[in-house]
């Protein structure tokens, strides 16, 4: 299968990469690793005039403890996260999610900024983004904003970036030694999660809890969390999974099929914190 | 455009459109055909090849963003002294029956075993999980790949 034709910017800067998204509008496109955007190119479901390539930008691919704060620079690629020491230690549930991503060619090649920018609502990275309460910067002709995760997630395969914007880092507060888990239920090997669940131990007691496949964009199960929060027993909270969520009903999974997993996968989740 | 990637050691200049992904530069504009086109979805992995050392599917990656980069194929991979020791392997062992997964798989394994000189078991199975064979069951794919490891490794 072969892409429609485009043309093709290798930006060599973050300042020439955000000259040529705002020169371009909407016919541009980021290429970050391509492993969302030209797959989608190939199946013609995505035709952009222009590719702004930001693959070479290595000052992106970055982590660093910061202040209690992990920051990911966004071309950094899930290999990287799955096997990163710092990442393993402030924040290992990004390593778990990163781990259960595709396979090994494919997380040489993913990133983390081009895996939240696509916004697919099973996408793992956005789960554990979701749950450790990440924020994502984006730079743009505006200059820099910080965006909560919580607000960057707006339908499938849209987010809170504006034209223009770039999603340069990912800031996750650091988590050390709090105990985490990713559960995640595909159909086959190597594929995106029917339903994933993604969940956190948070510093002063209770869990954030975030579900993949259960709506237009990764959610936080809040019905759980608050139960949780007020006593109730998990084998009861975890029946409150689907609150909130709007899980689609289509050729993958049933709306009630994934209903049915939410509960059993954050019953799994919570039983392994 | 024009991109210069060397592949197997040798450099090549050519002029391509944008949309070429790496897979056709390296079969339909280099004439290397060794490396194979299996699903052309990224999940099947025989057209892995070497981008700088890294393993990777030649068919999610445009000719574009290799330039200036070194690919090896499985054409790259013997020497003068006969084949690498993954080749070797999988002769040995019996690694492949149709062999149309088999050069994304020596590629893999190669890229496996250049990070695990002595992989386990498991180790070897996670690291191919991006490569499909609908002949062998993989069991003797992974004594092939424990043959190379205990008879030169990765080179």
């Amino acid at each position: 299968m072969i892409p429609a034709g485009f043309s093709y910017v290798r930006a060599g800067s973050l300042e020439e990469a955000l000259g040529e998204l705002s020169r371009h509008g909407d016919a541009a496109r980021v290429l970050a690793g391509g492993h969302s955007l030209l797959p989608a190119m190939k199946l013609r479901r995505a035709e952009p005039g222009v590719l702004v390539d930001i693959g070479r930008l290595r000052a992106l691919s970055y982590v660093r403890a910061e202040g209690g704060q992990v920051a990911v620079g966004a071309l950094t690629t899930h290999r990287t996260l799955e096997r990163d020491p710092v990442v393993a230690e402030q924040v290992p549930l990004l390593a778990a999610a990163a781990a259960r991503i595709g396979d090994p060619q494919v997380r040489n090649r993913g990133t983390i900024g081009g895996s939240l920018a696509n916004a697919d609502p099973a996408a793992d990275l956005a789960g554990a983004v979701l749950a450790l309460d990440g924020v994502l910067v984006a730079r743009g002709p505006a200059g820099v904003r910080e965006i909560p995760g919580r607000e960057f997630f707006t339908g499938p395969y849209r987010t809170a970036l504006a034209p223009g914007e770039l999603l340069t880092e990912i800031r996750l507060p650091a988590a050390p030694g709090r105990s985490y888990a990713f559960e995640k239920f595909s159909r086959r090997a190597l594929d995106w999660a029917v339903v994933g669940v993604a969940a956190q131990a948070r510093p002063g007691g209770g869990v954030a809890i975030a579900l993949l496949g259960m709506g237009p964009a990764p959610l936080r199960a809040t019905g759980v969390e608050e139960a949780l929060a007020a006593g109730v027993p998990a084998a009861e909270a975890v029946r409150l999974a689907t609150r909130g969520s709007e899980p689609p009903d289509n050729a993958v999974a049933s709306a009630s099929y994934r209903a049915h997993l939410a509960e059993v996968l954050v019953g799994r989740a919570l039983a392994a914190l | 455009m024009r991109v210069e990637i060397t592949v197997n050691g040798q450099p090549h200049s050519r002029e391509i459109e944008p949309r070429l992904l790496l897979v056709h530069f390296l079969r339909d504009t280099l004439s290397l055909t060794g490396t194979h086109i299996g699903c052309d979805t990224s999940s099947c992995g025989a057209c892995t090849v070497l981008l700088d050392g890294v393993a990777v599917k030649s068919c999610t990656v445009l000719a574009a963003q290799a330039d200036g980069c070194a690919v090896t194929t499985i054409e790259g991979l013997a020497g003068e002294d006969g084949l690498s020791p993954v080749q070797e392997g999988f002769r040995q062992c019996h690694g492949l029956q149709c062999g149309f997964c088999t050069p994304g798989m020596v590629m893999a394994a190669t890229a496996l075993l250049a990070e695990q000189p002595d992989p386990t078991e498991q180790e070897i199975r996670d690291g191919l999980k991006g490569n499909m064979c609908r002949c062998t069951g993989y069991q003797m794919i992974v004594e092939s790949v424990q043959w190379a490891a205990a008879n030169g490794g990765a080179r």
